[in-house]
């Protein structure tokens, strides 16, 4: 993650002002492997190391949470310039700051579990 | 190298997904209580947290063997860009204006990390996912879910980097 730069802020102002195809690049790669893959996966009904079947839990149907809840985490990505995952991958790389703002994610997540009764789903 | 990791997780039984190590972690740290989404075995979501530990040491790996330590080589229109709002050109991985001691040590630096991260916090499990989760797994499965989370993404996205973003800087 840290040699694509995907973990980097500057990459994030980039991507969202679609100025590289840098981001795209990488995502687009991952996605269009995972494509492949998992029609594979599904037409040869390949299995996991025990056994079972491999299965692919279908999100729950809804529009409003994902319209919604993805605009909130996209705010939020465009502005700390990282997701959960490169939050850390960062705090490993001696950014310590990026600390605060994993730790505020998990506040956030709190305050989702907290208040998600009353939000439209 | 994602898809790869993302298969390794399928074959182990496993789907991947990083935000929901938040949830993970709030349900560790007793907060069932209080909201009914925490209220899981989340010991069984150690596997994640462990993913949370490597991760963690991936980025000391990279930076410790592999770094160059050369600034990130954005394009000339984003630098443009960026030095509009007082962002310097890249010098290292991340800004100083952001993640430098001054910058966390202001009000307004202080800020930006908590609303950042809050957000993040927030809208990645009211949208049931993050990157990994939606923008590679559940468009790997051509999930319309996820397409929708995703454009979500990018709308929010959009909003900060030209709206918000410049009324910071």
């Amino acid at each position: 993650m840290t040699k694509s730069e995907a973990v980097s802020w500057y990459r994030i102002q980039e991507m969202f002002r679609f100025q590289a195809f840098h981001m795209f690049g990488i995502i687009g790669t991952a996605v269009t492997l995972g494509v492949v893959g998992v029609a594979l996966i599904k037409k040869f009904r390949i299995r996991d190391y025990q056994g079972n079947p491999i299965v692919f839990s279908p999100k729950e149907k809804s529009v409003a949470r994902y319209l919604i809840g993805g605009s909130i985490f996209g705010l939020g990505w465009a502005l700390s310039g990282a997701c959960p995952g490169p939050m850390v991958v960062n705090i490993g790389y001696g950014y310590w700051a990026m600390a605060i703002v994993f730790f505020f994610a998990i506040v956030g997540t709190y305050f989702y579990g907290l208040i998600k009764h009353k939000l439209p789903h | 190298m994602i898809a790869a990791i993302m298969f390794f997780l399928l074959f182990f039984g496993q789907s991947f997904g990083f935000s929901s190590n938040l949830r993970t972690i709030c349900a560790a740290a007793g907060l069932a209580k209080s909201a009914k989404i925490f209220d899981f075995n989340w010991k069984s979501q150690m596997w994640n947290l462990v993913f949370l530990v490597g991760a963690i040491l991936g980025g000391f790996i990279s930076r410790e063997f592999l770094s160059t330590d050369a600034p990130v080589l954005i394009s000339e229109a984003t630098i443009q860009d960026l030095s509009k709002m007082g962002i310097a050109a890249p010098d290292a991985l991340q800004p100083a204006e952001l993640f430098g001691l001054d910058a966390v040590l202001s009000l307004k630096g202080f800020l930006v990390l908590a609303f950042g991260g809050l957000m993040v916090g927030f809208g990645s499990r009211y949208a049931g996912g993050c990157t990994s989760g939606h923008a590679i797994s559940g468009l790997s499965d051509l999930q319309i879910q996820s397409l929708i989370a995703v454009a979500g993404f990018f709308i929010g996205g959009l909003l900060m980097t030209y709206f918000v973003l410049p009324l910071i800087f």
